[in-house]
Parts: structure tokens; C-alpha cells; sequence
């Protein structure tokens, strides 16, 4: 019989053509692996609404065409872009500012990393076929993601961060990454986070691009979290409105070691942010939160995955996701306790408020449990501001807007609570005011 | 200072009030008193201008000026207070931020300017410490947590806080025990002056023992049937409201 092939899309040959255009000459690692990715990726294409992992994000129809890979940008256009980025530019930190997805190294501090800390251009990295890339994509699940094979696949440049043994670094990294141009482009980074033991550190990371360009960033950031070590991470997608964002966050954890990492959504037309956690050693704590903030035509996607491979994980998820206009929120949450993983504990929540008519969200919860001795829970809500509560505050004074401006507040506040960094915090919880204002 | 005239008012087609008429006069602290289902909560919600109900008939005026077109926050910064039957738990808004937003909104609506933090604080700490409201209380989000006294004195701090012309207390005294009722009355007498007015809305006689009032109401099937003064409220304490029942569900 006959194999089937789908009718490739105008996308799909556009991104092979690309892939044999960009192909970079690195050593025979590198290359192979970002080889395998595509091909990968180019058997089943780009996937569509009957791939139950993009049931409701539909990136065949989102991607109509492949934007070219952005160009390292002249210095010019690289200082304007830079001095126009906003997000968490108050907070005191170690910055590496990429631009259209490549590290301006002359704009970045890459004279004053803190001790304990190394930082590698990923190109060098890449270039010199270092060691370290063997850290490389830490989670298998991660691996077999058509987003994620993407990015491998046209992989230009990054940073390679290693946090030396017992270190506790109290500076931030800031990855700053802006967008600039006029006609649509695609980036694709990866930055790799190797915490050793006992070690701890903060990455803050920001999205910004134009807005009216359909431009195309995909972006992925493993770590690798060594037995004690500690990784706090707070990121911000304010992407301009066109965009079609593209996330992902893979990390591995040792042994009592922490991840802390909060996602802020306010940007991009269309944004998945995925998360893939794989709890390697016993007795590993991670707290995953994530706040979208949407209107007009906006789509943002968080998948998260939790794989408990060994004993005794603690995960907390909270996920928190305002809709008005005509937006759509999803989220799609797995945790996955394996027969070894006894005494996990995993609580999972989605929660909406939907402030129009027309916005929806779409939650799907899951668990998958091998192990017998475990305390693992899912929730999801929906629902309209309480009439009760917004009465209580009129009747106290305060007009409709601003209501329902501090319910909206308090409820986003919850998920940004978790940021330990007081900074990114009180910065997180200026771009929902930010949010709140614009919308009258 | 409130005149309400011939106010009809019915939720989902079932009237509640029937052309209830009541005045209070500037200064004055008048009861209310009936049996359940006379429609006492209603006629809080609808002067606080609650949006479930619909008004048929009459006209609440408050000084003069008829309230029923405007929104539950423009009655708020004209004077209306509500302290509420059952005061709602709000998760994520702290306390002070929650009473610095609303003292700020009713003077911007009133034209006048907003108070700075210090001066807030201030004014915050000397009511909160009248009615025993701790800094613990203050620092966490509004009424969560807080047992049944502590939102009701929470209600009267806010009530201290926004100077009201017109406060209307739906069953403050219910859920209270002696010493939360004793500290929630003593707040609200001090409340007490010219130029501002309580409805005091409640089924004991008990509340009436601290909070003295000058008129008693008694409601009926929505509107008012009969009128006195302390001593109604006692007579009824001892007769029930038997005589005022006829026709009521319950």
C-alpha cells in the first residue's frame, strides 16, 4: 500500500529550503545533532490541531509562511534596539543582550560576570565543540517537541552559563532579548544553565520585539540543576502584538535541589511557553507558576510537563490567566509519577478569569501515576469577576474599572508572588498594572 | 437627610418592597426591626444600589437628590455607607491597600485631594486602634481569615475611615458575642454627630441596648406598619413579631 504523505505546507518547504540554505559549518556534534532535529521535525512537519499536544494551538495555520533567520544586526540598529527595552531594565543585574537572536557581546557585561559564574557565547561554545554542550537538551521529552526540534535545528547563537560549586550568586544573569526590524524574521536561541552542586543562582529573562511585524522567536533554555543546587528564574514575554513566540524551558534536577521559575505573559499574538521538568534525584522541589494576560486576538499556550523519576518530588503549579476581547488561554498540564517516585507530592492548578464574552480558555489537566504512594492533585476554574465582590468595592467608593482592576491584580498577584527576587517581582507586578491601565 | 418615598421594589418578578416610606432625620440613629423575610436586606442592598434588584416605583432622596440613578460608587462617595450582614473575604487585596483605595477614590470623586501615606497611616492607626483592630489584622488581605467580630469591626473602621452621611448597618450584631458587640457599638457611637445619620437594621432588641436609638421602624411584608420609640423596640422583644407576620413565608 501506498505511504501517505500530507501535502506539505508553503511553511514547511520554506523552513526545509532555509535548513539547507543556513546549514552552519560546525564541528561534526553540533552539526549531527542540529541535523537529526530537523529531520525530525520535517517527518511529521509542523503540527496541526489533531496532534493532541496542539489540540488547541494550531501552529500549521499560525506559521503560513517561514520567516528567514534574522541576521546578526549592524551595531546601529542593535544600541537602538537595545536602548528601547523596558522590561526589568530597573533591576540590578549581569546583562547579555541578544538582539534578533544574537548575542551583542560589546553591549553585554560580559567584562563583570560574578565569580563563580562562567559565561560562554553559545557560536564559541558551538565553534569550539566545547565539553559543555554535552548538557544539552536535559529532558528527552523536550526532544521529541516539534518546537524544540526547531530550535535546535536553526540554533544561532546563545550562552552557555555554569555556576561553579557552592556558589550563591546573589547578582542576576538578565538575558535580554529585542526583537528589531521591519519585514518578519525567526530566531532561535538556546541558552544552558549548568548549576553544580550546592549551587545557587537567579536567570531573568525578557522578550521584546516591534509591534506589527509578524516575526518569529523561539527560544529554549535548559538547565541542568545540580544534587543541592538552586535555580530561580523569572521571564517576561512582552513580544510585540504580531509575534508568534515560541518557548521552551527544560530542566533537570539532582537531589534536593530547587527550581523556582514564574512566566508573565502580556505579549505576541500567538505564545506557547513550555515547560518540561524531570525530577532525576530524589527529594528535588520545583514551584512553576505563570500569569497571562491577554486581549484582542491573542493566543498564549503554557504546557508543562512534570516527570517524577525519583523519590520523594514536591511540585507546585499555578497558573493564572486573564482573558478580554477575544483572546484564548490554554494550558495543558501533565505530571508524570513513575513506579520509582513513591512519596511524590504534586499539586497542579489552572485558573481563569475571563473578562469578555468572547475569550475562552481551555484547560486540560492530566496525571499519569505509576507509584502507589503518592499525593498528587489537578485543578482548573473558569469564571467572570464575583458581582459580590465587585459590588462590596463600589460600595466602598471605588469606580467599576478600578474594581476590577485590584480584583484582576490580586488574582494575577498570586501566581507572581512566587518570584523570590524582589526586583522582578515588584517589575512583574508593574506590568500587570501596566496591563490593567492600557485597559481603561 | 434620607427621604425614601413609595420605594417598590421586586428580584426575578417577586416584589419585596411595597411602597415602603421612611425618613431620617439629620443626626438621627433609627432601627429597624422585623421579622425574617420583611425585606430589611433588601432595602439596605437597594440604597447601596445593588444591581439584582429591580426598582418599580418612588425615589430615595438624600438630601434632596435622587440616588437611584446613580452607581453603588457614586452613592458611596455622596455618603452612603453599607456595612454589610456578611462582610465578603477578598484574597490578594491587603487591607491597607484595600482602605487606601477606596479613603482616595471617594475624595477624588468629591474633588478632593488624596491623602498622602503618612497622613493615611496615621488616620488608619488612631480608628483601628479605637476598635481593637491589631497591625496584624491590618497587614493581612482583607477579611480573610478573620472571624465573624473581626470583619465586623473591620466594617466599622471603614466606616470611621470614609466619614459617611448616611451608614446603614444590616445585622451588625449578628454573629458577635458580647465584647465584639460591645467594641462594634461603642465604635459606632462614636460615629454618632451631627450631619450624620444610621438606619440600624437588626432582629434584637440586644444591639438596641448598646447602640440607643432614636426612632424604631417596625417592617412588614415591605413597607413600614408601625413606628416608636426605644420602648417599641423592648414591646416587641417580649411580644414577637406575631402580629406583624400575617401573609409571610417565613
Amino acid at each position: 500500500m501506498a505511504e501517505i504523505t500530507p501535502l506539505r505546507t508553503a511553511a514547511e518547504t520554506g523552513l526545509t529550503k532555509l535548513f539547507e540554505a543556513t546549514k552552519m559549518k560546525y564541528p561534526t556534534g553540533v552539526s549531527i545533532a542540529r541535523e537529526e532535529a530537523f529531520r525530525y521535525f520535517e517527518a511529521v512537519g509542523l503540527p496541526t490541531r489533531r496532534v493532541e499536544a496542539f489540540k488547541y494551538t494550531d501552529l500549521r495555520t499560525a506559521f503560513r509562511d517561514a520567516a528567514h533567520p534574522a541576521e546578526m544586526p549592524s551595531s546601529e540598529i542593535a544600541t537602538a534596539a537595545l536602548a528601547a527595552a523596558k522590561g526589568f531594565s530597573e533591576i540590578e543585574a549581569v546583562r547579555l543582550n541578544f538582539v534578533n537572536g544574537h548575542l551583542i557581546t560589546e553591549a553585554s557585561d560580559l567584562g563583570r560576570i560574578p565569580a563563580g559564574i562562567t559565561v560562554t557565547p553559545l557560536n564559541e561554545a558551538m565553534t569550539k565543540a566545547s565539553p559543555l554542550l554535552a548538557h544539552l537538551t536535559p529532558v528527552r521529552q523536550a526532544a521529541e517537541n516539534p518546537i524544540y526540534q526547531l530550535n535546535t535545528a536553526f540554533l544561532a547563537d546563545g550562552a552557555v552559563i555554569t555556576v561553579a560549586a557552592g556558589a550563591k550568586v546573589e547578582t542576576p544573569i538578565h538575558l535580554r532579548f529585542v526583537g528589531a526590524g521591519t519585514e518578519a524574521f525567526s530566531t532561535a536561541t538556546r541558552v544552558l544553565v549548568v548549576l553544580e552542586e550546592g549551587a545557587e543562582a537567579t536567570i531573568l529573562e525578557t522578550h521584546e520585539g516591534p509591534d506589527g511585524v509578524a516575526y518569529q522567536p523561539n527560544d529554549a533554555l535548559d538547565v541542568v540543576i545540580g544534587d543541592h543546587a538552586t535555580f530561580r528564574h523569572a521571564r517576561l514575554n512582552a513580544e510585540g502584538r504580531e509575534a508568534v513566540a515560541l518557548s521552551t524551558l527544560s530542566a533537570r534536577l539532582g537531589a534536593k535541589s530547587a527550581i523556582e521559575t514564574v512566566n508573565v505573559v502580556v505579549g505576541a499574538v500567538l505564545s506557547r511557553h513550555q515547560v518540561y521538568l524531570n525530577f532525576a534525584g530524589a527529594d528535588a522541589n520545583a514551584v512553576v507558576n505563570g500569569a497571562a494576560m491577554l486581549n484582542g486576538k491573542q493566543l498564549a499556550d503554557t504546557t508543562f510537563l512534570a516527570d517524577h523519576a525519583a523519590t520523594g518530588g514536591v511540585s507546585r503549579e499555578l497558573f493564572k490567566t486573564v482573558v478580554d476581547g477575544a483572546a484564548t488561554g490554554v494550558f495543558q498540564g501533565k505530571i508524570i509519577v513513575q513506579q520509582a517516585a513513591q512519596q511524590t507530592d504534586g499539586k497542579m492548578m489552572s485558573a481563569c478569569l475571563i473578562l469578555s464574552d468572547e475569550g475562552q480558555m481551555m484547560n486540560k489537566p492530566e496525571l499519569e501515576i505509576f507509584a502507589d504512594d503518592v499525593a498528587c492533585g489537578h485543578g482548573a476554574t473558569c469564571g467572570a469577576l464575583d458581582d459580590d465582590l465587585l459590588f462590596y468595592l463600589m460600595q466602598r467608593g471605588l469606580p467599576k474599572a478600578e474594581a476590577e482592576s485590584l480584583l484582576v491584580q490580586a488574582f494575577l498577584g498570586a501566581a507572581i508572588e512566587a518570584v523570590s527576587h524582589e526586583g522582578a517581582r515588584e517589575a512583574l507586578i508593574g506590568s500587570v498594572e501596566a496591563w490593567l491601565k492600557a485597559r481603561g | 437627610m434620607i427621604e425614601i418615598k413609595n420605594l417598590t421594589v421586586a428580584i426575578e418578578d417577586k416584589q419585596i418592597l411595597n411602597g415602603l416610606n421612611l425618613t431620617v432625620n439629620d443626626g438621627e440613629v433609627a432601627a429597624i426591626m422585623g421579622p425574617n423575610g420583611s425585606g430589611k436586606s433588601t432595602l439596605s442592598y437597594v440604597i447601596a444600589g445593588k444591581a439584582d434588584y429591580e426598582v418599580l416605583d418612588g425615589e430615595i432622596l438624600l438630601d434632596g437628590v435622587d440616588i437611584l440613578e446613580m452607581s453603588p460608587d457614586e452613592r458611596a462617595a455622596s455618603g452612603v455607607f453599607l456595612a454589610f450582614q456578611y462582610p465578603l473575604e477578598i484574597p490578594g487585596v491587603g487591607t491597607m491597600t484595600f482602605l487606601k483605595a477606596t479613603l482616595n477614590a471617594q475624595r477624588r470623586a468629591r474633588g478632593e485631594g488624596e491623602l498622602s501615606t503618612p497622613d493615611f497611616i496615621r488616620k488608619v492607626n488612631g480608628a483601628a486602634e479605637k476598635l481593637e483592630i491589631n497591625k496584624e489584622m491590618l497587614r493581612r488581605a482583607l477579611n480573610v481569615g478573620f472571624s465573624g467580630g473581626e470583619k465586623k469591626r473591620m466594617e466599622i473602621l471603614q466606616m470611621a475611615l470614609l466619614e459617611p452621611k448616611f451608614c446603614v448597618l444590616d445585622e451588625t450584631d449578628s454573629g458577635l458575642d458580647i465584647d465584639a458587640l460591645r467594641i462594634v457599638s461603642e465604635g459606632v457611637n462614636a460615629l454618632r454627630a451631627k450631619g450624620r445619620s444610621f438606619l440600624v437594621i437588626t432582629h434584637y432588641q440586644r444591639l438596641l441596648d448598646y447602640i440607643v436609638p432614636d426612632v424604631v421602624h417596625v417592617m412588614s411584608q415591605g413597607r413600614i406598619v408601625k413606628s416608636g420609640d426605644k420602648d417599641l423596640a423592648k414591646a416587641l422583644e417580649a411580644s414577637g413579631y406575631a402580629e406583624y407576620r400575617t401573609g409571610e413565608a417565613a
